[in-house]
This record gives structure tokens, sequence and C-alpha cells, in this order.
């Protein structure tokens, strides 16, 4: 049975925080562009993607409101808290030092 | 945030708090308005798949297309959802409801277990929460005074005779003056008057007060006033106070009763005031009428007649023993300064609730001891059922398992079985327990109910509750982890392999065997302390009377002193009631006696002395009782030697007395008792010269030895105040009535109490009674317990043996006969009954040890009862294992190997 994501454990909400960092977007949006930054490379399904941004929300990293989209119709909006962009720093310089050394590992064998 | 510098300091915190104040409102927001997050759910999803159907339309699909494509992308919407909602931590709720309907399902799906279960369980609950609520008026609650507990109860001590004995009034005088422990001390006497009224006197039972005794007690009248200080002196007016039901029953709660008269033993007292309804004080029982003291008969004022009890409050911070400390000093300077009548008289102080519930609380603790193990065994049982129930249903949860519940939902699945069991058993429980709250203090003596009032009475307290919420919720939980457990232990993989049952029916009977061991055990002591409790019983009921107690009857008999004050006048009526009573058809015989009838021996001690040996002003201490000739042959009691009292042993002859056997060891042994003469230990020792030795006769409790007694001729001092005992030659009960309207013939203001046949006064005897109760109530946990104890041997041999059905078809198959089926199916319980017995009887004989306050010719560890309860127990679990026995014999060895 697949599994919320393909990803590392824990990455998409890594990927979630850093694309809302810029600036709050909704779902779709997020999908989006965690799909044209990583050059079509990673693809979120939905199925991952809301279970995850529901988690997060609980968590208290992130905070939704209902807004009016580009193409004029509502639309809910997440936004990094406080908490939140903390969070995102963390998990970077983990990830940061997770894959270095996964890269070493890579590398040298 | 931040923008001053003191807020910015807790910032930290400050957000932490505003966090979880946001995840808390989420929470709430998802709990409180599901449907409208569950639409903006809906909503969020349905903009997805439109933007997504937009940009497959501008890359050019047909809308149809882009619509199928788009839905692709969003495979199992559902699904989604679903997780959605996992991950708000809402589905708590709603699979909640969910798993209580399931679970419904399931117990409806298998009846008998659901009933057995609720009904074991529903059975342990309402027998201890009953028991437990006699427990919380008794022993928990506060007594209903003012800061009731420094109230004590103050005593003089004789030792060893009298621990809790009274106080003359001199003496509480000088207590009362001397001690720097207590705020304030008053005193108190049970006391009885006729009281005269339209059709003639009746009798109220009250009780003489100090001044000061209710403000020490805290208590405000329902109208009037209380007693005021120097009310109790002698030359004050007589005022009276009544108690509420007295108000209503004599006098028909009139409003206008403040100022009336009310004539006792023919003096009059005005009525003060009414007590309030709630008030009673136990160590008087029900007393209708109050009375200041007001000392001045010859005893009140003597230092040697001691009458009264005190009543104390302790000053703030003084414990009970320095109140002590302080009262046996002061007692140890009383004893040097009137020698004559305070030698050996020590002091004695107890709290008053100890006073007061100090007697039942042993019995109470062992009912509740045995509720407590009833419980037990119901909870094992019903974990054993489950555990079953959870080895039956092995696979069908490994099924679910392997479909994708998580474990965290079977459990919580089980759970929530192991809760509407609990609940179902609970609400049945508790209904239990209100029905047994209602009749269970109608068993009790009015006697006991009269002077512990509150046991009438019992009501759900919130400690009541509290005791009824934690047995459901540890029942909860026991039933909701037991099955648990089991779950983890087998692979799911193994349960789902065909006919793997084996494996896992190993580990239950491993668990089951256990739990039936320790059912078995449980049982024994309960049954080893049913035991115990009916032999003392019985030897008590058996106890030496020194009476024939078949066709006999006591009476007491109250006659007006002022009447029949002079000694002639007395002894006239003497004489007039032994005519009566014999006079009347069905009356054999008939004797009088003042201070009390055989077994309810008021307590009247006289000091002596044997006369003709060295004395140094020591003092004996000896129950007296004044009889008339008939007296002893009409109770049926044994001469031993000498003679009994004639009719010309009156105050024209000398004094003579009759001891009891007890008396004749302890002071004369090795002599001839009969000529010896007995003395007050004064100067002027009045010499009684003793003319014969009776057998002892029962004169007080049944579970007491007899003390030495002495009997001297009611001819030589005649009272008023009599008791009568009477031998008939017919139904002894039915001769009450006619007994007494013969008797107040004589005079209507004579008035006669307490009538009632000797076998009913030994058997409502409080020693008797406290017996019969825990023994009654032991017994009945004693055999539920049993019966809880053969449906879990029964269960486990039945389980163990459909397990091994195939089994034991191979073994017949090879030429196991029905007998070799049978023999092994018994060696299987045998082993089990028998661990069950011996660790039950080595449980039970230690926890004996606690009943021995209640235990009376018996000892803990007596034989004959553990050898029978170890029979009966065996007897039992034989029985239990026939069944499952019969039907492994009559196993078809091709059916059972063809049925797997």
């Amino acid at each position: 049975m697949s599994k919320p994501t393909d990803l590392v454990q824990g990455t998409l909400a890594l990927l979630i925080l850093k694309v809302i960092a810029l600036e709050p977007a909704h779902g779709w949006a997020i999908a989006q562009r965690i799909r044209q930054i990583s050059g079509d490379v990673l693809q979120v399904g939905t199925g991952a993607l809301y279970p995850a941004l529901h988690r997060l929300e609980q968590n208290g990293w992130i905070r939704a409101e209902w807004a009016v989209s580009d193409n004029n119709r509502r639309a809910r909006y997440y936004a990094l808290t406080a908490a939140g962009r903390k969070a995102l720093q963390r998990e970077s310089s983990e990830w940061e030092r997770l894959s270095a050394a996964i890269t070493l590992v890579v590398r040298a064998v | 945030m931040g923008a001053s510098l003191g807020r910015h300091h807790f910032g930290s915190e400050g957000r932490l708090a505003v966090r979880l104040l946001d995840i808390l409102k989420l929470r709430l927001r998802a709990l409180l308005f599901r449907s409208r997050v569950e639409s903006e759910l809906d909503e969020e999803i349905r903009y997805h798949l439109e933007r997504d159907m937009e940009e497959h339309v501008a890359r050019g699909l047909d809308p149809r297309e882009a619509r199928l494509a788009a839905l692709r992308g969003l495979r199992d919407v559902e699904q989604r959802r679903e997780e959605c909602r996992d991950a708000r931590g809402w589905s708590f709720t709603e699979n909640a409801a969910k798993d209580v309907r399931f679970a419904l399902r399931q117990l409806r799906r298998d009846k008998e277990f659901a009933a057995t279960a609720v009904l074991m369980l529903a059975l342990g609950i309402a027998s201890s929460t009953a028991i437990f609520a006699f427990v919380d008026a008794a022993l928990l609650q506060p007594l209903p005074y003012r800061d009731p507990l420094r109230l004590v109860g103050v005593y003089e001590r004789l030792e060893p005779q009298c621990r809790w004995c009274n106080l003359s009034w001199p003496d509480y005088l000088d207590w009362k003056r001397l001690n720097n422990t207590l705020e304030d001390l008053e005193l108190y006497q049970r006391s009885g008057w006729r009281m005269s009224a339209a059709g003639g006197a009746v009798a109220v039972r009250g009780a003489r007060v100090s001044a000061g005794f209710f403000s020490l007690l805290g208590v405000q009248p329902s109208f009037g006033r209380l007693f005021q200080s120097g009310e109790d002196q002698p030359k004050a007016p007589r005022t009276a106070l009544l108690s509420y039901s007295a108000w209503r029953t004599h006098f028909g709660g009139r409003a206008d009763i403040l100022g009336q008269t009310v004539i006792l033993d023919q003096l009059p007292y005005v009525v003060i005031g009414v007590l309030p309804a709630s008030f009673h004080f136990a160590p008087v029982g029900a007393a209708e009428l109050w009375v200041p003291f007001q000392a001045q008969s010859e005893c009140d004022l003597r230092r040697g007649c001691h009458s009264s009890y005190g009543l104390g409050r302790l000053k703030p911070g003084v414990s009970v023993e320095a109140a002590l400390a302080n009262f046996a000093a002061i007692a140890a300077q009383l004893e040097r300064q009137y020698p004559d009548t305070n030698r050996d008289q020590g002091a004695n102080v107890r709290l008053l609730s100890e006073a007061i519930v100090g007697q039942i609380r042993p019995i109470l603790l062992v009912l509740l001891a045995g509720a407590t193990l009833l419980l037990l065994i119901a909870f094992t049982d019903v974990t054993g059922l489950l555990l079953v129930r959870a080895e039956w249903r092995q696979r069908e949860m490994a099924v679910r398992a392997a479909l994708g519940a998580s474990t965290g939902r079977l459990m919580a699945q089980l759970g929530t079985e192991a809760a509407v069991l609990v609940s179902a058993a609970t609400l049945l429980g508790i209904a239990g327990a209100h029905l047994l709250m209602r009749t269970l203090p109608a068993l009790l003596p009015e006697d006991l109910l009269s002077k512990l009032p509150f046991l009438a009475q019992l009501h759900w307290s919130p400690r009541l509750a509290l005791f009824v919420a934690a047995i459901a919720i540890s029942a909860a939980l026991l039933f909701a982890v037991a099955p648990n457990l089991l779950r983890w232990r087998p692979q799911i993989v193994a349960s789902l392999a065909e006919g793997s049952r084996g494996s896992a029916g190993t580990a239950w009977r491993r668990l089951g065997a256990k739990l039936v061991v320790t059912e078995i055990a449980t049982a024994a002591v309960l049954l080893i302390g049913a035991g115990l409790l009916s032999q003392s019983l019985h030897n008590l009921l058996r106890v030496h009377l020194g009476l024939r107690p078949d066709n006999l009857v006591t009476l007491e008999v109250a006659a007006p002193a002022t009447t029949y004050s002079t000694g002639a006048k007395a002894l006239t009526l003497t004489r007039d009631l032994l005519d009566r009573a014999t006079s009347l058809p069905g009356v054999q015989s008939a004797g009088l006696a003042a201070n009390g009838s055989p077994l309810t021996h008021n307590g009247n001690t006289t000091w002596i002395r044997v006369l003709g040996r060295p004395w140094h002003g020591e003092h004996i201490d000896v129950p007296e009782r004044d009889v008339t000739p008939g007296y002893f042959s009409t109770l049926g009691a044994k001469l031993l030697q000498g003679r009994f009292f004639s009719d010309t042993d009156d105050s024209s002859h000398p004094k003579v007395a009759i001891i009891n056997l007890a008396f004749a060891r302890r002071h004369f042994p090795g002599q001839n008792p009969i000529g010896q003469l007995i003395g007050q230990p004064s100067a002027d020792p009045a010499p009684v010269q003793v003319v014969g030795v009776v057998d002892d006769i029962r004169q007080g409790p049944l579970d007491e030895e007899i003390p030495p007694f002495l009997y001297k001729p009611l001819l030589q001092s005649p009272d008023t105040y009599i008791s009568l005992v009477a031998r008939t030659d017919q139904d002894p009960g039915a001769l009450l009535p006619a007994l007494s309207t013969q008797i107040r013939s004589l005079d209507p203001e004579i008035i006669t109490m307490r009538g009632a046949t000797m076998q009913r006064q030994i058997g409502a005897s409080e020693s008797a009674f406290l017996r019969r109760l825990t023994a009654y109530l032991a017994a009945g946990f004693a055999l539920l317990a049993l019966l809880l104890a053969v449906v879990g041997l029964y269960g486990v041999i039945a389980y163990s043996v459909s397990q091994r059905t195939r089994e034991i078809g191979v073994r017949m198959a090879l030429g196991a006969t029905a007998t070799g089926v049978y023999a092994m199916i018994f060696r299987q319980a045998a082993w089990l009954a028998a661990l069950g017995i011996a660790a039950g009887l080595a449980a039970g004989a230690g926890a004996a040890r606690f009943l021995r306050s209640l235990l009376f010719g018996v000892t803990p560890w007596d034989p004959v009862t553990l050898g029978a309860i170890a029979v009966l127990l065996a007897a039992a679990a034989a029985m239990a294992c026939f069944i499952p026995a019969r039907r492994a014999a009559t196993v078809n060895p091709v059916e059972a190997l063809r049925s797997e």
C-alpha cells in the first residue's frame, strides 16, 4: 500500500514549510511550486499534501485562512507561524546534515 | 510582539501559550463544528480538483477527460478525507460512536457471554457498594456535631473488669475542675421514667445531662431553648427538653408545647424546648426526654455510686493521650484523697466516635473485606471470559489487522467493548446496591438502629459515588488491557494459518489456569471466614446458660417509687406481683429480681470483702442481684451446695446471700463457702452469711466469661424497679400480653417494659446478633464466591476440552477408553483445584486471625472447618468439570478428526 509520500519521511513537511515561507499559498499552488522548483522531479499527490497540511496546522506550525485566489475564487491559504519558522530552521539544518552525510557515504562507496 | 521591554522578556513563553491556545482552539473547532470543518475540507479539495482540471484543459484536454484525469489524481477522495480527519485528530469522537455501535452488535451476537459477564460484575459492584455504604455511614462520615474530632468520652476505669466505666457525680465535679486538657466536660446518664398520661403511666426513655451538654455538642433546638447554666443545680426549677419524635408521638406535635408540664415519676417538669429531628446521641440510644442532672438522690451524691458518663471537648491541639494522662493523674490524686471510695478507680478517655462505632468497626471491615474478595472473583471471572473471547476472535482480529486496521484502532475497539460491558454492569450494580441499601438496614435489630440511626438512612454520598466510579474505571481498564495483552503475543500470520488455534490455546490455558487457581483460593478464603463465623455463632448459641431457656419469659416492671416508698409497702408490692403472676393460667412459677433480667445485666455492682481475713482497705467489686425465693427454680438453675432463699429470708431474719460457682472458686478455693461471712469494705461490715452456691447463670453477654456473682434476697431489700421471670406451660410469647395486663391491673401507674421470651433474648442479644449478621452476610458472599469460582473452573475446563477435541479424537481412535478420557480431564481439573484449595486454606487461616475478635470458641485454624471447606471445594470442582469431561468422553473420533 502506498503510504502518504514517496519522499523521505518528514521531508514533505520541510518542503511545504519552505514554499510558504516565501509567501502564503493554497494547497494546489504549494503542490505546483514544489513541482516547478524541483524541475518536475518531486510530484506531491493530493493524498499526501492535504493530510500533511492538516497535520502541520495541528502542530501549530502553519495557520490557514480563507482568501480570494488569483483566479478570483475562495481558497484556503496557508501561512507560516512563528513556531513554524523555527521548525523550518531546525528541519532545514537537519536536512543539510542528513543529505551531506548521505552524499558522503554515496560518494565514498 | 516584543513592543515593550517587559513583554519581550517573556516573549518565548507568551508565544508558547498562544500556540497552545491556538491548537486547543483548532481541536475544539474540529470537535464542536464538525460539519463546518468537514465542508471546508470538501471545498478545499474541490478547489484543488478544479485547478487541476483547468490546467488539463489549458494543456488542450477535453473538459470531460480533464475531469477524469483530475479525478485520477485525486484517487480515492474519501481515503484522503479520512487521512485528513486522522491528521486533525477528530476521528476520535466519530470512531468512538462507531466502536460503541460495533461493541453492542458484538455483545448482542454473544448474548450468553455478555449476560454472564454483566451479571457477575453487577453482583460484585452491588454487594461491595452496599457494604461500603454502611462503612461510609458508620466509619467515614463525621458525627453530626460541631467539630466532632475533638469530642471525647471520659470514663472511670476499673481494671480488669470495667475499662469504660461509669463516673460518679462528685468525681465528675472534681474532674471538671481539675483538668487542663479539655475545653469543657459535661455529664450524661441514661435514664427512664414513668410518664403520667391519660390512660395510665407510659414508659419513656431519656437521659439526665449537665447543663452545658447540648452546647458542647453544638446542637441548636428546633424551637424553644436549651438548658442554661445553673439549671442542673438541685434547687433549680425542673425543666425538660423533648426529642422531635417524642414531641410528635406523645404530644401530637402541638405548637403550644413550650411551658407545658410533664409528670415524670410523679414530679412535674416544664418543657422548655424541642430538639431537631436529626439529633441523636448514640450512647443513650433513642432518648425521648432530656432533663438537667440536678444531683440530689443518695446515689447522685455518693462518690462511690457510679452512674454516669463524661463527654468532653479537647482543647485545640491536645491529643487523646494527653487528656488521658491528665485524667489519670487526677484520678490518682482523688484516690489518695478519698481512699474509701476511689481505691483502684482510674480514668479513661477515648474519641466519641470510637465509643459509638468502635464495636461495629471490626464487623464492617470484615464485611467490606468479604465484599472486596467477591468483587475480585467477579473481576477474575470476567477477565477469564474476555480472554477466552479474545482467543476465539484471534482470527477475526488478524483479518482486520491485515485489512489495514491499525493496532490503535483494534485496541480502541476492545477497549470500547470493555467500557460497554462495564457501563451496563455498573448501572445494574448501582440499582442493586440501591435496593440493598434500602433492605439491609431492616435486618438490623431495632436496638442497634436506635443507637446508630444513621445506619437506617444509607444514602448516596459523594464518597460512595467515588467508590463506584473507582471500581468501574479499574474494571474498564483491566478488561480493556487484558484481551490486548493476549493479542500482542501470537503472531498475526500464525493466527491466520489454518488450524493453528492450538498454540494460542496453550497460552490461554496457562493464563486461565492461573486465574482459576486465584479464584478458587479466594473462594476458599471467604468460605473459611464464613465457616469460622457460623461455627462461632453455633458455639455462642450453645454456650453454658445455667438456665433452661425454653418456656421462659422476662418482663420488666416499674412501680412509682413515691407510692411504694416505705419498705413495708414495697414488700407488699413484691408479694402482690408474685401472686398476680403465678395466678395467671399458663404460668407455672415466677420469680422477681432487682437489677435486671438474665443476659442483660445492667452493671450494678457492689463492693464486698470476705470477713475473717486480714483486710487493708481493698475491696472486691462484684455484680449483685436481689431475687425472690422462686427465682432460681423458675430459671431452672442448679443448686450446687447449701440452699436457695426461702420466704423467711426477710427483714426480720439474719441477712443471707447465695454465691455462684465462679464466686466460690475465686474467693473460697478449697474451702466450704457455706457459712462464710461477707461484708462491706468499711468499718461497719454489716455481715451477710453465704447459705448456698448456685451454678453459674448467664446474667451478662453470651461471649464473656461469667464473673463471680452475688445474690441476695429481694425480700430483705425490696425495690420498685423489678424484673420478672416466669416459666410457662404453653407458648411463652403468647402469654406476654396477658401477663402485662395482669400486672398493670394491680395499679395503672405501674408500667411494664421489654417483655420477651428467653429464647428471643438469646437470639437478639448483641453478641449473638452481631455474629449472626456477620456470619450470614459472609456466608452469602462465600456462596456467591463458590458459584463464581465453579463457573470459572467450568469455563477453563470446557474451553480446554473444546480446544482439544481433535487431540481427544486421535487418542480415542488410538484406543483410549472413555474412562481414560474422564480421568485425563479430571486430572487437569483436580490439579487446578488442589492448587487453589491449598493456597486458599493457607491464606484463609492467615486472614482469619483478623477475625479473632469475632470468633468464639473456635481457633482461626480450626481443622474441622478447614477440612470441611477443602472437601466442599473439591466436590464443587468435581461438579464443575463433570459436564466438560462427559463431553470429552463422548467425542466421536471420526467427527472430531473431520471437524478441523
